[in-house]
Protein backbone atom coordinates (compact mmCIF):
# COMPACT_ATOMS: atom_id res chain seq x y z
CA UNK A 1 0.00 0.00 0.00
CA UNK A 2 1.19 3.42 -0.66
CA UNK A 3 3.11 6.19 1.70
CA UNK A 4 3.14 4.63 5.24
CA UNK A 5 7.11 4.36 6.54
CA UNK A 6 7.94 3.28 2.71
CA UNK A 7 10.82 5.73 2.59
CA UNK A 8 14.48 3.74 2.73
CA UNK A 9 16.66 5.90 5.28
CA UNK A 10 20.20 3.85 6.15
CA UNK A 11 20.39 3.40 9.91
CA UNK A 12 22.82 6.05 10.90
CA UNK A 13 20.68 8.97 9.75
CA UNK A 14 17.28 6.81 10.90
CA UNK A 15 18.73 6.43 14.83
CA UNK A 16 21.42 10.13 14.48
CA UNK A 17 19.16 12.39 15.34
CA UNK A 18 16.49 14.41 13.69
CA UNK A 19 14.67 11.89 12.41
CA UNK A 20 11.80 9.81 13.44
CA UNK A 21 13.40 6.19 13.72
CA UNK A 22 9.90 4.97 13.39
CA UNK A 23 9.46 7.48 10.44
CA UNK A 24 5.93 9.09 12.31
CA UNK A 25 5.12 12.32 13.23
CA UNK A 26 5.66 13.53 17.00
CA UNK A 27 1.85 14.02 17.41
CA UNK A 28 0.66 10.49 15.83
CA UNK A 29 3.55 8.93 18.07
CA UNK A 30 2.00 10.44 20.42
CA UNK A 31 -1.32 9.44 20.14
CA UNK A 32 -0.34 5.84 19.77
CA UNK A 33 1.44 5.76 23.44
CA UNK A 34 -1.68 7.52 24.60
CA UNK A 35 -3.96 4.80 23.06
CA UNK A 36 -1.33 1.89 24.86
CA UNK A 37 -2.29 3.57 28.46
CA UNK A 38 -6.50 3.45 27.58
CA UNK A 39 -5.66 0.35 26.31
CA UNK A 40 -4.03 -0.54 29.83
CA UNK A 41 -7.00 0.78 31.11
CA UNK A 42 -9.97 -1.00 29.72
CA UNK A 43 -7.97 -4.17 29.91
CA UNK A 44 -7.63 -3.43 33.50
CA UNK A 45 -11.09 -3.17 34.00
CA UNK A 46 -12.13 -6.32 32.31
CA UNK A 47 -9.50 -8.43 33.79
CA UNK A 48 -10.93 -7.21 36.87
CA UNK A 49 -14.72 -8.27 36.10
CA UNK A 50 -12.88 -11.32 35.23
CA UNK A 51 -11.51 -11.62 38.45
CA UNK A 52 -14.77 -11.21 40.30
CA UNK A 53 -16.28 -13.60 37.87
CA UNK A 54 -14.12 -16.31 38.81
CA UNK A 55 -14.07 -15.42 42.51
CA UNK A 56 -18.35 -15.40 43.22
CA UNK A 57 -19.76 -18.82 44.25
CA UNK A 58 -23.06 -18.48 42.68
CA UNK A 59 -23.97 -18.56 39.16
CA UNK A 60 -23.53 -15.02 36.84
CA UNK A 61 -25.88 -13.92 34.42
CA UNK A 62 -25.93 -14.82 30.88
CA UNK A 63 -26.10 -12.53 28.25
CA UNK A 64 -28.70 -14.15 26.05
CA UNK A 65 -30.84 -14.21 29.00
CA UNK A 66 -30.10 -10.34 30.50
CA UNK A 67 -30.17 -8.72 27.33
CA UNK A 68 -32.70 -9.94 25.07
CA UNK A 69 -35.10 -6.89 24.13
CA UNK A 70 -35.63 -4.60 21.17
CA UNK A 71 -37.18 -1.45 21.57
CA UNK A 72 -40.91 -1.22 20.60
CA UNK A 73 -40.63 -5.10 19.76
CA UNK A 74 -40.36 -6.25 22.99
CA UNK A 75 -38.78 -9.82 24.14
CA UNK A 76 -37.19 -12.52 22.66
CA UNK A 77 -34.34 -11.28 20.59
CA UNK A 78 -31.05 -12.59 22.25
CA UNK A 79 -28.66 -10.38 21.81
CA UNK A 80 -29.73 -8.67 18.28
CA UNK A 81 -29.82 -5.11 19.68
CA UNK A 82 -26.04 -5.23 21.35
CA UNK A 83 -25.32 -6.97 18.12
CA UNK A 84 -26.85 -4.24 16.44
CA UNK A 85 -25.11 -1.59 18.38
CA UNK A 86 -21.75 -3.88 17.14
CA UNK A 87 -22.55 -3.31 13.76
CA UNK A 88 -23.68 0.76 14.22
CA UNK A 89 -19.98 1.05 15.61
CA UNK A 90 -18.13 -1.30 12.98
CA UNK A 91 -19.90 0.72 10.45
CA UNK A 92 -18.69 4.46 11.74
CA UNK A 93 -15.40 3.03 12.29
CA UNK A 94 -15.47 2.26 7.98
CA UNK A 95 -16.53 5.46 8.07
CA UNK A 96 -13.78 6.92 9.42
CA UNK A 97 -10.96 4.89 7.74
CA UNK A 98 -12.75 6.56 4.39
CA UNK A 99 -12.23 9.80 5.67
CA UNK A 100 -8.38 9.00 5.93
CA UNK A 101 -8.42 7.66 2.74
CA UNK A 102 -9.88 10.88 1.73
CA UNK A 103 -7.59 12.85 3.05
CA UNK A 104 -4.61 11.02 1.57
CA UNK A 105 -5.55 12.09 -1.58
CA UNK A 106 -6.44 15.62 -0.32
CA UNK A 107 -9.96 15.54 -1.29
CA UNK A 108 -11.33 17.68 1.20
CA UNK A 109 -15.08 16.87 0.25
CA UNK A 110 -14.83 13.23 0.67
CA UNK A 111 -13.17 13.85 3.93
CA UNK A 112 -16.12 16.10 5.17
CA UNK A 113 -18.98 13.49 3.73
CA UNK A 114 -17.24 10.71 5.48
CA UNK A 115 -16.60 12.65 8.91
CA UNK A 116 -20.27 13.90 9.13
CA UNK A 117 -21.51 10.26 8.45
CA UNK A 118 -18.76 8.98 11.38
CA UNK A 119 -20.65 11.34 13.67
CA UNK A 120 -23.80 10.44 12.98
CA UNK A 121 -22.56 6.77 13.48
CA UNK A 122 -21.54 8.14 16.76
CA UNK A 123 -24.67 9.64 17.59
CA UNK A 124 -26.90 6.48 16.82
CA UNK A 125 -24.56 4.23 18.91
CA UNK A 126 -24.66 6.93 21.98
CA UNK A 127 -28.78 6.53 21.71
CA UNK A 128 -28.57 3.59 21.45
CA UNK A 129 -26.61 2.59 24.42
CA UNK A 130 -28.89 5.30 26.65
CA UNK A 131 -32.19 3.08 25.55
CA UNK A 132 -29.80 -0.35 26.95
CA UNK A 133 -29.13 1.43 30.12
CA UNK A 134 -33.05 2.80 30.50
CA UNK A 135 -34.21 -0.89 29.78
CA UNK A 136 -31.47 -2.47 32.29
CA UNK A 137 -32.14 0.01 35.14
CA UNK A 138 -35.96 -0.03 34.46
CA UNK A 139 -35.90 -4.15 34.14
CA UNK A 140 -38.33 -6.47 33.25
CA UNK A 141 -42.04 -6.91 34.19
CA UNK A 142 -41.57 -10.34 36.64
CA UNK A 143 -38.53 -8.91 38.57
CA UNK A 144 -35.76 -11.53 39.94
CA UNK A 145 -37.77 -13.49 42.55
CA UNK A 146 -37.07 -14.72 46.17
CA UNK A 147 -39.13 -18.39 46.81
CA UNK A 148 -40.67 -19.69 49.88
CA UNK A 149 -37.48 -21.62 50.47
CA UNK A 150 -34.53 -18.57 50.22
CA UNK A 151 -33.75 -19.57 46.23
CA UNK A 152 -33.06 -16.86 44.10
CA UNK A 153 -35.03 -17.27 40.61
CA UNK A 154 -34.68 -15.15 37.13
CA UNK A 155 -38.58 -14.87 35.83
CA UNK A 156 -39.28 -15.31 32.18
CA UNK A 157 -42.61 -15.47 30.64
CA UNK A 158 -45.63 -13.01 29.44
CA UNK A 159 -46.78 -10.63 31.70
CA UNK A 160 -50.61 -9.59 31.94
CA UNK A 161 -51.24 -6.58 31.33
CA UNK A 162 -52.77 -4.88 34.17
CA UNK A 163 -55.85 -2.93 33.36
CA UNK A 164 -57.16 -1.00 36.44
CA UNK A 165 -56.87 -0.66 39.97
CA UNK A 166 -60.47 -0.18 41.26
CA UNK A 167 -60.42 1.83 45.38
CA UNK A 168 -62.41 0.02 47.72
CA UNK A 169 -61.07 2.01 50.74
CA UNK A 170 -60.41 6.10 50.39
CA UNK A 171 -57.28 7.17 51.51
CA UNK A 172 -55.72 11.12 51.04
CA UNK A 173 -56.09 11.53 47.29
CA UNK A 174 -58.35 8.39 46.16
CA UNK A 175 -62.03 8.02 46.65
CA UNK A 176 -64.22 4.71 46.94
CA UNK A 177 -65.31 3.35 43.67
CA UNK A 178 -62.69 5.44 41.65
CA UNK A 179 -60.85 3.56 38.76
CA UNK A 180 -57.18 4.16 38.67
CA UNK A 181 -55.63 3.52 34.84
CA UNK A 182 -52.74 6.05 35.10
CA UNK A 183 -49.30 4.94 35.76
CA UNK A 184 -50.13 1.17 37.07
CA UNK A 185 -47.48 -0.72 36.42
CA UNK A 186 -45.14 1.63 38.13
CA UNK A 187 -47.61 1.57 40.93
CA UNK A 188 -47.63 -1.92 40.92
CA UNK A 189 -44.24 -2.48 41.01
CA UNK A 190 -43.41 -0.16 43.86
CA UNK A 191 -46.27 -1.84 46.03
CA UNK A 192 -44.57 -4.99 45.13
CA UNK A 193 -41.32 -4.70 46.14
CA UNK A 194 -42.47 -2.98 49.40
CA UNK A 195 -45.08 -5.86 50.22
CA UNK A 196 -47.84 -3.92 49.64
CA UNK A 197 -49.88 -6.04 48.25
CA UNK A 198 -52.59 -9.05 49.74
CA UNK A 199 -55.11 -11.31 48.34
CA UNK A 200 -54.91 -8.84 45.05
CA UNK A 201 -55.43 -5.75 47.02
CA UNK A 202 -53.00 -3.10 46.69
CA UNK A 203 -52.30 -0.37 49.28
CA UNK A 204 -50.99 2.72 47.62
CA UNK A 205 -48.95 5.31 48.61
CA UNK A 206 -51.41 7.76 50.17
CA UNK A 207 -53.46 4.77 51.96
CA UNK A 208 -55.90 3.72 50.08
CA UNK A 209 -57.04 0.54 49.20
CA UNK A 210 -57.80 -1.19 45.79
CA UNK A 211 -58.56 -4.59 43.83
CA UNK A 212 -56.48 -5.02 41.47
CA UNK A 213 -57.31 -6.05 37.28
CA UNK A 214 -55.36 -8.05 35.75
CA UNK A 215 -55.09 -10.17 32.56
CA UNK A 216 -53.23 -13.76 33.64
CA UNK A 217 -49.37 -14.34 33.51
CA UNK A 218 -48.70 -17.03 30.91
CA UNK A 219 -45.99 -19.14 29.69
CA UNK A 220 -43.60 -18.47 32.90
CA UNK A 221 -41.01 -20.05 33.69
CA UNK A 222 -38.69 -19.65 37.18
CA UNK A 223 -34.79 -19.99 36.56
CA UNK A 224 -33.37 -20.53 39.67
CA UNK A 225 -30.00 -18.85 40.32
CA UNK A 226 -29.47 -19.50 43.53
CA UNK A 227 -30.38 -22.17 46.05
CA UNK A 228 -32.14 -21.76 48.81
CA UNK A 229 -32.09 -25.39 50.37
CA UNK A 230 -35.08 -27.10 48.00
CA UNK A 231 -34.39 -25.77 44.49
CA UNK A 232 -31.00 -26.52 42.84
CA UNK A 233 -29.08 -24.37 41.25
CA UNK A 234 -30.06 -24.23 36.96
CA UNK A 235 -33.58 -25.83 37.88
CA UNK A 236 -36.30 -24.74 35.66
CA UNK A 237 -40.01 -24.22 37.26
CA UNK A 238 -42.64 -23.91 34.61
CA UNK A 239 -46.39 -24.42 33.86
CA UNK A 240 -49.21 -23.63 36.39
CA UNK A 241 -46.55 -24.27 39.26
CA UNK A 242 -44.49 -21.41 38.46
CA UNK A 243 -47.59 -19.03 38.12
CA UNK A 244 -49.00 -20.09 41.52
CA UNK A 245 -45.69 -20.01 43.03
CA UNK A 246 -44.98 -16.52 41.75
CA UNK A 247 -48.26 -15.39 42.37
CA UNK A 248 -47.58 -16.53 45.97
CA UNK A 249 -44.22 -13.93 46.50
CA UNK A 250 -46.69 -11.02 44.95
CA UNK A 251 -49.90 -11.65 47.58
CA UNK A 252 -47.41 -12.47 50.65
CA UNK A 253 -46.89 -8.34 51.84
CA UNK A 254 -43.33 -9.16 52.19
CA UNK A 255 -40.92 -6.89 51.37
CA UNK A 256 -38.24 -6.98 48.72
CA UNK A 257 -38.95 -10.47 47.84
CA UNK A 258 -39.10 -9.09 44.10
CA UNK A 259 -36.25 -6.89 43.27
CA UNK A 260 -36.81 -5.09 40.07
CA UNK A 261 -34.31 -4.08 37.33
CA UNK A 262 -30.99 -2.30 38.61
CA UNK A 263 -28.83 -0.17 40.81
CA UNK A 264 -25.49 -0.04 42.69
CA UNK A 265 -26.90 -1.73 45.68
CA UNK A 266 -28.56 -4.43 43.38
CA UNK A 267 -30.18 -5.95 40.11
CA UNK A 268 -32.40 -8.36 39.17
CA UNK A 269 -29.96 -10.44 36.63
CA UNK A 270 -27.74 -11.51 39.46
CA UNK A 271 -25.01 -10.56 42.02
CA UNK A 272 -24.73 -6.95 42.64
CA UNK A 273 -20.85 -6.42 41.33
CA UNK A 274 -22.99 -7.91 37.89
CA UNK A 275 -24.74 -3.93 37.87
CA UNK A 276 -21.66 -2.40 38.77
CA UNK A 277 -19.38 -3.68 36.25
CA UNK A 278 -22.07 -3.28 33.61
CA UNK A 279 -22.00 0.59 34.57
CA UNK A 280 -18.70 0.87 34.60
CA UNK A 281 -17.45 -0.88 32.00
CA UNK A 282 -20.17 0.36 29.42
CA UNK A 283 -20.16 3.80 31.27
CA UNK A 284 -16.63 4.42 30.52
CA UNK A 285 -16.96 3.53 27.22
CA UNK A 286 -19.73 5.29 26.42
CA UNK A 287 -17.88 8.09 27.51
CA UNK A 288 -15.01 7.84 25.69
CA UNK A 289 -17.65 7.43 22.71
CA UNK A 290 -18.90 10.74 23.80
CA UNK A 291 -15.66 12.32 23.67
CA UNK A 292 -14.81 10.78 20.47
CA UNK A 293 -17.66 12.39 18.85
CA UNK A 294 -16.69 15.90 20.19
CA UNK A 295 -13.08 15.42 19.15
CA UNK A 296 -14.56 14.55 15.44
CA UNK A 297 -17.07 17.50 15.30
CA UNK A 298 -13.93 20.15 16.67
CA UNK A 299 -11.87 18.29 13.36
CA UNK A 300 -14.71 18.22 11.24
CA UNK A 301 -15.13 22.41 11.77
CA UNK A 302 -11.13 22.66 10.98
CA UNK A 303 -11.67 20.82 7.99
CA UNK A 304 -14.62 22.49 6.71
CA UNK A 305 -12.86 25.94 7.39
CA UNK A 306 -9.48 24.23 5.28
CA UNK A 307 -6.82 24.44 8.01
CA UNK A 308 -5.60 20.64 6.73
CA UNK A 309 -5.76 21.90 3.13
CA UNK A 310 -3.80 24.59 3.86
CA UNK A 311 -1.28 22.82 6.35
CA UNK A 312 -0.93 20.38 3.02
CA UNK A 313 -1.63 17.10 4.88
CA UNK A 314 -4.90 15.93 6.63
CA UNK A 315 -3.01 14.37 9.52
CA UNK A 316 -5.18 15.81 12.12
CA UNK A 317 -7.51 13.55 10.60
CA UNK A 318 -5.95 10.10 10.98
CA UNK A 319 -5.01 11.08 14.48
CA UNK A 320 -8.67 11.22 15.82
CA UNK A 321 -9.30 8.55 13.17
CA UNK A 322 -7.25 6.51 15.31
CA UNK A 323 -8.82 7.45 18.76
CA UNK A 324 -12.36 6.63 16.75
CA UNK A 325 -10.80 3.17 16.37
CA UNK A 326 -9.48 2.42 19.23
CA UNK A 327 -13.20 2.92 20.67
CA UNK A 328 -14.06 0.17 18.40
CA UNK A 329 -11.63 -1.65 19.35
CA UNK A 330 -12.78 -1.97 22.91
CA UNK A 331 -16.26 -2.09 22.40
CA UNK A 332 -15.34 -5.20 20.23
CA UNK A 333 -13.79 -6.67 23.77
CA UNK A 334 -16.54 -5.67 25.90
CA UNK A 335 -19.38 -7.39 23.09
CA UNK A 336 -16.97 -10.52 23.67
CA UNK A 337 -16.81 -10.56 27.25
CA UNK A 338 -19.48 -8.64 28.88
CA UNK A 339 -22.01 -10.20 26.59
CA UNK A 340 -21.21 -13.14 24.75
CA UNK A 341 -19.36 -15.71 27.27
CA UNK B 1 1.14 30.79 12.94
CA UNK B 2 4.44 28.84 12.13
CA UNK B 3 4.95 25.21 12.51
CA UNK B 4 8.23 23.66 13.29
CA UNK B 5 7.35 19.98 13.17
CA UNK B 6 9.09 17.85 10.26
CA UNK B 7 6.09 17.68 7.55
CA UNK B 8 7.66 15.13 5.76
CA UNK B 9 6.57 12.11 7.95
CA UNK B 10 2.82 13.56 7.77
CA UNK B 11 3.02 13.71 4.10
CA UNK B 12 4.25 10.01 4.06
CA UNK B 13 0.65 8.77 4.02
CA UNK B 14 -0.58 10.59 0.43
CA UNK B 15 -1.25 8.49 -2.33
CA UNK B 16 -2.94 8.79 -5.59
CA UNK B 17 -6.27 8.66 -6.85
CA UNK B 18 -5.47 5.08 -8.20
CA UNK B 19 -4.09 3.15 -5.36
CA UNK B 20 -7.15 4.68 -3.37
CA UNK B 21 -9.08 3.01 -5.32
CA UNK B 22 -7.36 -0.32 -4.66
CA UNK B 23 -8.04 0.71 -0.99
CA UNK B 24 -11.27 1.09 -0.19
CA UNK B 25 -11.72 -2.15 -2.15
CA UNK B 26 -9.75 -3.46 1.25
CA UNK B 27 -11.55 -1.42 3.43
CA UNK B 28 -15.18 -3.04 2.16
CA UNK B 29 -13.37 -6.02 2.08
CA UNK B 30 -12.55 -6.00 6.11
CA UNK B 31 -16.30 -4.08 6.62
CA UNK B 32 -17.85 -7.56 5.14
CA UNK B 33 -15.51 -9.41 6.99
CA UNK B 34 -16.08 -8.34 10.28
CA UNK B 35 -19.95 -7.60 10.02
CA UNK B 36 -20.09 -11.48 9.01
CA UNK B 37 -18.07 -12.42 12.33
CA UNK B 38 -20.20 -10.66 14.85
CA UNK B 39 -22.64 -12.23 12.58
CA UNK B 40 -21.64 -15.61 13.27
CA UNK B 41 -20.80 -14.73 16.58
CA UNK B 42 -24.73 -13.71 17.58
CA UNK B 43 -25.98 -17.14 15.72
CA UNK B 44 -23.59 -18.89 18.01
CA UNK B 45 -24.55 -17.36 21.34
CA UNK B 46 -28.28 -17.92 20.35
CA UNK B 47 -28.11 -21.55 19.39
CA UNK B 48 -25.35 -23.07 21.75
CA UNK B 49 -26.24 -22.54 25.44
CA UNK B 50 -23.92 -22.06 28.45
CA UNK B 51 -24.62 -25.82 29.99
CA UNK B 52 -24.63 -27.41 26.90
CA UNK B 53 -20.82 -29.56 25.94
CA UNK B 54 -19.95 -27.82 22.98
CA UNK B 55 -19.96 -24.05 25.13
CA UNK B 56 -16.11 -24.73 26.28
CA UNK B 57 -15.26 -24.92 22.64
CA UNK B 58 -18.10 -21.66 21.18
CA UNK B 59 -16.75 -19.93 24.32
CA UNK B 60 -12.79 -20.08 22.91
CA UNK B 61 -14.07 -19.79 19.27
CA UNK B 62 -15.91 -16.31 20.49
CA UNK B 63 -12.22 -15.21 22.02
CA UNK B 64 -10.43 -16.54 18.95
CA UNK B 65 -12.76 -14.32 16.66
CA UNK B 66 -12.53 -11.58 18.86
CA UNK B 67 -8.74 -11.47 18.19
CA UNK B 68 -9.15 -11.56 14.78
CA UNK B 69 -11.54 -8.57 14.58
CA UNK B 70 -9.23 -6.87 16.86
CA UNK B 71 -6.52 -7.91 15.04
CA UNK B 72 -8.32 -6.33 11.28
CA UNK B 73 -9.08 -3.03 12.97
CA UNK B 74 -5.57 -2.35 14.45
CA UNK B 75 -3.45 -3.55 11.72
CA UNK B 76 -5.63 -2.04 8.85
CA UNK B 77 -8.45 0.50 10.31
CA UNK B 78 -5.31 1.77 12.80
CA UNK B 79 -2.82 1.41 9.89
CA UNK B 80 -0.49 -0.38 12.26
CA UNK B 81 0.31 -3.07 9.72
CA UNK B 82 1.92 -0.17 7.35
CA UNK B 83 4.08 1.89 10.33
CA UNK B 84 7.85 0.71 10.82
CA UNK B 85 7.89 -2.67 12.02
CA UNK B 86 9.74 -0.87 15.32
CA UNK B 87 6.85 1.32 15.80
CA UNK B 88 4.18 -1.68 15.41
CA UNK B 89 6.12 -4.24 17.64
CA UNK B 90 6.99 -1.44 20.50
CA UNK B 91 2.96 -1.03 20.38
CA UNK B 92 2.01 -4.50 20.37
CA UNK B 93 4.63 -6.94 22.35
CA UNK B 94 5.14 -4.82 25.86
CA UNK B 95 1.22 -4.76 25.28
CA UNK B 96 0.60 -8.23 25.45
CA UNK B 97 3.33 -9.45 27.88
CA UNK B 98 1.76 -7.42 30.36
CA UNK B 99 -2.37 -8.44 29.68
CA UNK B 100 -1.41 -12.52 29.10
CA UNK B 101 0.46 -12.14 32.44
CA UNK B 102 -2.30 -10.05 33.84
CA UNK B 103 -4.81 -12.18 32.62
CA UNK B 104 -3.25 -15.41 33.85
CA UNK B 105 -2.07 -14.02 37.22
CA UNK B 106 -5.60 -12.45 37.92
CA UNK B 107 -8.08 -15.12 36.63
CA UNK B 108 -5.95 -17.82 38.88
CA UNK B 109 -6.27 -15.69 41.98
CA UNK B 110 -10.35 -14.99 41.48
CA UNK B 111 -10.46 -18.51 41.40
CA UNK B 112 -8.46 -19.17 44.94
CA UNK B 113 -10.24 -16.49 46.58
CA UNK B 114 -13.33 -18.27 45.74
CA UNK B 115 -12.34 -21.28 46.65
CA UNK B 116 -11.27 -19.62 49.55
CA UNK B 117 -14.69 -18.03 50.10
CA UNK B 118 -16.32 -21.50 49.83
CA UNK B 119 -14.00 -23.09 52.12
CA UNK B 120 -14.11 -20.66 55.08
CA UNK B 121 -16.91 -18.04 54.44
CA UNK B 122 -16.74 -14.76 53.29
Amino acid sequence: MAGHASKQIDSKTLWGGKTSPFSTSYGKLMMWFFLVSDALTFGGLLVAYGFTRHNYGGSWPIGEETFNSLPFLGHGYPLIYVALMTFILIVSSVTMVLAVEAGHRMDKRGVIKWMIATIIGGFIFLGSQAWEWSHFIHGSEFGKVELADGSLAVVKGHFGEIENFTVTKAGGHHQVGEKITEDVMHMYQHAVADGHIHNNVITLHDGSEATIAKKDNEHMKLLVKETGGKYDKGVVIEGAEAISMYEEVINSGEANRIIYGANLDGNEYGPKQYGQFFFFITGFHGFHVFSGVMINILILMGVVRGVYHKRGHYEMVEKTGLYWHFVDLVWVFVFTFFYLV
Amino acid sequence: MERDDIIEYSLDGHHSEEAGVKIRKKIWFVTALLTAITAVEVVLGMLIKQDSAAWPFVKWGFIIMTIIKAGYIVLVFMHLGEERKGLKYVILIPYFIFMLYLIFIMLWEGTAVGETIATYGS
